[in-house]
């Protein structure tokens, strides 16, 4: 009796405790940024602003894009930081964005900020696609390792392919826009036909390819090259590879939600997304910063992956965006079943 | 003809006597109508707001953009050429293609059939009407100003879509097969799994109640674990045991997991404590007396079970058909986990809200899925009120005679499903422990660091069991109170009546669908209920009216056992309803009162459908992170929470039962005579 | 007390009640008056309206039509808790997770008493129905009988003006039933307590009340005295649903005569036109039995009126311990029989036996006339 009563009493205050300290300032940010950054992202901007709580909503890319543009006319986020700068396009576009120049952004890659006077979003780092191959599994199932985005195509990897569902996935998109951008319209379309029938299935996250690869569960996942990095890191026996006709990329970037109830603080984290320690700690898992010379080289990163880089036509991934999902959903997802 | 009366025999004109009313009566016709204004107000309303919304469309009206056209030089001569009127001598846009989602977009170029990058000719345009907005690049206009281009620049505009309303959703989603497929992949699963589901059950139930094997108590234990756990949880295990590094992956000759075998299985798992439920009772309460004649007839054993024991249990049969049914169509966290590539209405619904967030084809995904469902929970009701005439009549219980040969196969066989049931915890369980299946398989306990997850983290646990407090806490209020009032107030006859039926709506609307609905009716800024949403009271109400029926219905009978004159006499001793409530009514059904807080508490702790839409950072949940774990492909620590709501569960249903006794013991003395 | 002047108002005045459930009418232009102090039962076959007229006097159900005062006050709208009854049920619908005292005293709490003065009425009142030692117990532990008592305690614990009795005694088996059948009505004489009691048990009616109330399809068909009930029956169904009751089909002659067979017999004063087909009733235990030398004017039984004298033959006895009860056959009842009660003495010194002839007379006092209706032969 005394027993249950103490477990009792743990549970009830457990649900207490739960509840967080109120801070001064709260931020509601939206983030595609891996879940494991999180905590890190928010400590070194609390360490210097430790007034501002920040409240994560991460999701893949896809989902927080959508969740945006679902609460168009009542949003709930003050802040986007890590998302990539295709969706933020589209919220620019819709008007969403609260135009701003941080200070010190003239210290970054032009690149990495739009265009726009005062820009609507500013860049942090460069997100890569890539091929996460699994050699114990690979060899099991008699495979060769893949070098183009062609090979990927040849039947003998039927079933031994996952990528993620680019409605969804951010990554997913990339890869679908660069094919596109790579291949052209048709050539892109007709890629995408033969990559279909290898597929085994579609996720809905981007980083899942990867670790479905990592697990053994297939031998080749189509993902990114920072999930790669870090499965390979945690011992996973892993392959990365960069195929050979240049890779998609996106940006992350971070951007203020128009509208916010608290645009002082906004602005603080905005400023201090763009500074030296910040572009620094996006370096621990992307090869490529928005501020230039602070780069370095990334464990377990693939050779030659900045060089592969395509040369990305971001109004176009935007402007398309749309259609491009609408076709790739008649094509690809309507089948219960690869079609065989 | 009676002669003996010259009384007149029809009703005499004039008003009915109309009784004045108490204070009592006044309280508590309030109280009905608060509960059910709370009943309208979380379910009819989110309804209608969703049933709205999937006939809300987007289209290009091409009559409020306005264009001028420059000659080479740049001068324009003033000529305005509207959208409709250009589309129109071109065709550039059949009517389909005007038709548009809410992030569609139209490029402009098609109009001007001459028109070159290249050429020095400028453009301008302008919205015709304030609703109107286009885009340069990404830039927005919603202005009624003339913006001039250049050639260049001109192809980078598009045109936006403004909302409008029709049957356009409902013609697209019959027109996509990738939608409409899922209407056959549902019912095809649905069907399967129950056969399936209600086959095992029954003779496990039959085992059960028909013949003298041993551990019976053990067995039905274990029939029982299911329901503590979230649908999906068998998913993550059959990862394990037959996805492609599974360790009885030979077992599937080849085939995939991913898909309808995975979703069969793991359906057959999490409805089989529902389907061996109602199927014991149905065969519990057969009567004896069949048999013994049966026996006297000389009939076969294989002729007495098709005349006396499926006849005797065919309501029961129908019943969990119809709630397995019911439960794997409307289920989405077991056919998200391991469905693959195929695709079934209830996932649809999510990756339309939730993937795409075009919540129009989601409300029409979700439309089409009440259909099925209402149907499923129409039919069932009307045998359960069949089962209860059946229940009422007078019958002598079936006692079983020992029978080692056919005792012992009933033992092998429900040893099978007993394995299968613990199997599928024990390989979740194994799995949460394993440092990095299947190449580092020390143990460790790096799965539960959730906080490095998705999903939540720890915080998600606790949000869970506070929601699965407070739901118990208010959920049971609301209901039993609500339960009483409609039960025991005098007259309001229609007012009872459309309670009872709101009481009922609950169960035949899917967990998405109602999930959904919230969505458009609170995430609304116009709604004064907005405040709530993303906040933990939107969850407890969600799931205080997503379970209201089952717990209504527990009530109810409860309450239907009360003497009927209790409040007759409280009354005519002219004490308040409510002391009689308080002092006699709620400690009498105090079991039932607990049965009704276990319920809501498990069900809170283990739904996913309403919530996965509900959630927002401060309020994630174990079981939304067993499934965004899960997700993001961290299938270990998937595996690890949703074996920590199994414990939990148990541990509450411990608790539970110790508090039952300790109430029955202290406060229910009466009962022992 | 019991017997309060007719002059005095009536403490319950129910005027032209009706109760309609849709198109049933349970209740047909009901009136009634009952004096303060008086027992009265509503007595009826199951469906004749008599515990829906109850619960519309206490409120539970209301009429559809008419008015029901309560000692000068307009009741008829009021809900329960303001009019002024005790009620006890069947059920008994004592409160089982409370003891016999807290039961006892649940009417008590909140009324301005104090627990002082609760305990000492609920002691007070235990004492009256004779459990005074029961209080700390649970309704389950007791037997029927005591939880029925209980059940009356609780309802006259606040004193309240009309007592209201919804078939009390029929859950209880029929050695307890006449025992706290005396009981109550013991009670209700002590206390003085008007009491409105509905059963559909005859003798339970006619041993318990002041004025028996005798219902049928939402009718009244008599009030009355138990003894007026059973002596005088205003029609054919209350003389046949009270009691027993020998049915001949019969003529009417003029007031005073109905022809049973080929005679003439003398009969109680009717209001038949000559010739009209009627019943003639009397009941069994009304038949005098005569000797063989009734019919010489000095014989001891001398028979009174000699046309209602006739023999018959004896064709069953069956002896139910106070009295045989004979079966008697003559022409004149066209095959049918006649039921006579005759006492152990008469048998003893007429040395009746089955298939011996006997000479009977029907007292011309306790012969009736009724209307041939839907409930006669």
């Amino acid at each position: 009796m005394t027993n249950s009563k103490k477990m009792l009493a743990l549970l009830l205050s457990g649900t207490l405790l739960a509840g967080p300290l109120a801070a001064e300032t709260e931020l509601t940010v939206y983030t595609a940024v891996e879940a494991e950054d999180l905590a890190r992202y928010a400590e070194t901007f609390n360490a210097q602003h430790p007034d501002i709580k920040i409240n994560w909503v991460r999701d893949s890319t896809g989902i927080i894009t959508a969740k945006l543009l679902a609460e168009r006319d009542n949003p709930q986020a003050d802040v986007v930081w890590g998302l990539a700068a295709t969706s933020l396009l589209l919220l620019k576009s819709e008007g969403m964005l609260e135009a701003y120049a941080p200070a010190g952004v003239d210290l970054l890659d032009k690149k990495f900020v739009d265009s726009s006077t005062p820009p609507a979003w500013v860049g942090m780092d460069a997100w890569v696609a890539a091929v996460c191959y699994n050699t114990v599994e690979a060899e099991k199932a008699g495979l060769t390792p893949p070098t183009s985005w062609k090979d990927l195509a040849d039947p003998k990897y039927k079933g031994h392919v996952i990528m993620p569902n680019p409605n969804s996935s951010g990554t997913g998109f990339l890869d679908v826009s660069s094919w596109l951008q790579l291949f052209g319209e048709e050539g892109g379309w007709a890629y995408m036909d033969a990559l279909h029938e290898n597929i085994a299935r579609y996720t809905h996250s981007g980083s899942k390819p990867c670790k479905l690869a990592a697990s053994g569960e297939i031998p080749i996942g189509i993902s990114f090259a920072f999930r790669g990095a870090k499965s390979k890191a945690a011992g996973a026996p892993l392959e990365i590879i960069v195929p050979s006709e240049g890779v998609g990329w996106d940006m992350e970037a971070t951007a203020i939600v128009a509208g916010t109830d608290d645009l002082e603080a906004a602005k603080t984290l905005v400023d201090f997304s763009i500074t030296k320690e910040a572009n620094e700690m996006y370096n621990t898992g992307y090869a490529v910063v928005a501020m230039p010379g602070v780069a370095k080289p990334v464990e377990y990163f693939p050779e030659g992956l900045l060089e592969a880089m395509i040369d990305n036509d971001f109004e176009f991934a935007a402007n398309n965006r749309a259609a491009i999902l609408k076709e790739w959903q008649a094509r690809y997802d309507s089948k219960s079943e690869p079609k065989g | 003809m009676n002669l003996s009366h010259s009384n007149p025999v029809t009703l005499p004109a004039g008003r009915d006597v109309r009784g004045k009313l108490s204070r009592d009566d006044v309280i508590m016709r309030g109280g009905m109508i608060v509960i059910a204004l709370y009943l309208v107000v979380t379910l009819a309303f989110p309804l209608y707001a969703m049933l709205s919304k999937s006939f809300s469309t987007f289209r290009f009206e091409l009559a409020q953009y306005e264009f001028q056209v420059s000659d080479e030089a740049g001068v324009f001569d003033g000529t305005i050429l509207n959208g409709a009127q250009l589309n129109q001598s071109t065709g550039a846009y059949s009517g389909g293609d005007l038709a548009a989602g809410s992030d569609s977009r139209l490029a402009v170029t098609p109009f001007f059939p001459d028109f070159s990058f290249r050429s020095p000719v400028q453009y301008q345009i302008r919205n015709a009407s304030d609703t109107g907005r286009f885009l340069v690049g990404s830039d927005l206009y919603d202005d009624t100003d003339w913006l001039t281009l250049d050639s260049n620049t001109f192809r980078r505009v598009q045109l936006r879509p403004v909302k409008s309303r029709g049957i356009d959703n409902f013609v697209n989603y019959f027109s996509t097969p990738a939608l409409f497929n899922s209407i056959k992949n549902s019912l095809w699963i649905a069907v399967v799994s129950t056969i399936v589901t209600v086959t095992l059950a029954f003779w496990f139930a039959y085992a059960l109640n028909r013949s003298c094997m041993r551990f019976k108590g053990l067995f039905r234990l274990v029939a029982m674990a299911p329901i503590l756990v979230p649908s999906l949880l068998p998913g993550i295990a059959l990862v394990y045991l037959f996805g492609n590094q599974g360790m009885l992956k030979e077992l599937l000759f080849g085939a995939s997991i991913y898909g309808p075998i995975g979703i069969v299985i793991g359906s057959v798992f999490f409805t089989f404590p529902h389907a061996f439920l109602i199927i014991s009772t149905a065969l519990a309460i057969s009567d004896a007396r069949l048999y013994e004649a049966a026996i006297s007839l000389r009939a076969t054993p294989w002729r007495t079970f098709w005349t006396v024991t499926i006849p005797g249990a065919r309501y029961g049969l129908i019943s969990a058909a119809f709630v397995v049914f019911n439960l794997v169509i409307t289920d989405f966290g077991l056919p998200k986990v391991i469905g693959g590539q195929f695709n079934v209405l209830a996932v649809d619904i999510y990756k339309q809200v939730i993937g795409q967030q075009n919540f129009e084809m989601g409300a029409v995904v979700s439309v089409v899925l009440v259909v099925p469902a209402i149907l499923a929970f129409a039919i069932d009701r009307l045998v359960q009120s069949k089962q209860v005439a059946l229940l009422s009549a007078r019958s002598v219980p079936y006692q079983p005679t020992p029978n080692p040969r056919v005792d012992r196969i009933f033992l092998a066989y429900s040893t099978l499903v007993a394995l299968f049931i613990v199997g599928i915890l024990a390989v979740c369980q194994f799995a949460a422990l394993i440092k990095f299946w299947p190449y580092d398989l020390n143990l460790s306990l790096n799965n539960y660091a959730f906080d490095k997850m998705d999903g939540g983290g720890w915080a998600s646990y606790f949000n869970s069991i506070k929601l699965g407090l407070l739901t118990a806490v208010i959920g049971t209020s609301v209901v039993f109170f609500g339960a009483y009032l409609v039960e025991k107030s005098n007259g309001f006859k229609v007012g009872r009546a459309l309670f009872q039926m709101f009481a009922m709506l609950p169960m035949a609307i899917p967990g998405m669908v109602l999930g959904l609905a919230y969505i458009f009716f609170f995430n609304n800024p116009a709604n004064p209920l907005n405040p709530i949403y993303g906040t933990m009271a939107i969850l407890v109400i969600c799931t205080v009216t997503h379970f209201y029926t089952v717990s209504h219905l527990t009530a109810v009978t409860a309450l239907k056992q009360m003497d009927r004159e209790f409040e007759s006499v409280s009354s005519s001793l002219k004490q308040p309803t409510m002391k009689l409530f308080a002092r006699v009514t709620v400690p009498v059904c105090l079991p039932a009162v607990l049965d009704i807080s276990i319920y809501l508490f498990v069900n809170a702790m283990t739904t996913v459908s309403a919530v996965v839409f509900l959630y927002s950072p401060k309020t994630t949940l174990a079981s939304v992170a067993v499934l965004n774990m899960d997700d993001a492909g961290d299938i270990a620590p998937a595996a690890a929470m949703g074996m920590m709501i199994f414990y939990t569960n148990a541990v509450a249903r411990i608790l539970h039962l110790i508090a039952s006794k300790g109430v029955l013991a202290r406060t229910q003395a009466w009962r022992n005579r | 007390m019991i017997d309060t002047p007719a002059a005095a108002a009536p403490y319950l005045n129910i005027e032209s009640l009706w109760k309609a459930f849709g198109d049933f009418l349970a209740l047909k232009d009901i009136s009634l008056n009952i004096k303060e102090g008086e027992f009265v039962c509503f007595l009826g076959p199951s469906g004749c309206g008599k515990t829906t007229l109850l619960r519309a006097i206490a409120g539970l159900d209301l009429q559809t039509r008419g008015r029901v005062m309560q000692d000068g006050r307009d009741v008829s709208n009021l809900p329960p808790s303001e009019r002024d009854f005790g009620i006890v049920f069947q059920s008994y619908a004592l409160f089982p997770n409370l003891t016999i005292e807290k039961n006892i005293a649940f009417g008590l709490e909140n009324t301005g008493r104090n627990k002082a003065e609760i305990t000492a009425r609920v002691a007070e009142l235990l004492q009256l129905v004779g459990l005074p030692e029961q209080g700390r117990k649970y309704p389950a532990q007791l037997s029927g009988g005591q939880q029925q008592r209980i059940a009356l305690a609780r309802a006259i614990a606040t004193n309240p003006g009309l007592l209201l009795l919804d078939e009390p005694l029929s859950a209880l088996d029929a050695k307890v039933r006449v025992h706290l059948r005396h009981e109550i009505k013991e009670l209700q004489r002590q206390l003085g307590v008007t009491t409105v009691m509905v059963t559909h048990d005859q003798e339970e009616a006619l041993a318990m009340a002041d004025r028996i109330v005798v219902m049928n399809q939402g009718v009244i068909e008599q009030v009355g005295s138990p003894t007026e009930i059973y002596r005088e029956p205003a029609n054919l169904f209350v003389a046949d649903f009270i009691g027993e009751m020998n049915q001949i089909s019969a003529l009417a002659g003029p007031s005073g005569v109905v022809r049973i067979g080929e005679s003439d017999m003398q009969a109680r004063p009717h209001a038949f036109q000559p010739g009209a087909a009627i019943i003639a009733a009397i009941r069994p235990e009304d038949v005098i039995p005569h000797g063989k030398g009734a019919r010489s004017p000095g014989a001891p039984d001398r028979i009174k009126s000699p046309e209602n004298a006739f023999e018959v033959l004896v064709d069953e006895m069956e002896f139910l311990g106070s009295f045989w009860r004979c079966r008697l056959q003559n022409e004149r009842f066209g095959g049918g029989e006649l039921i006579a009660d005759f006492s152990i003495n008469a048998v003893r010194r007429l040395e009746l036996a089955a298939g011996t002839q006997m000479m009977i007379e029907l007292p011309r006092n306790r012969l009736m006339a009724f209307a041939r209706s839907e409930y006669g032969a």
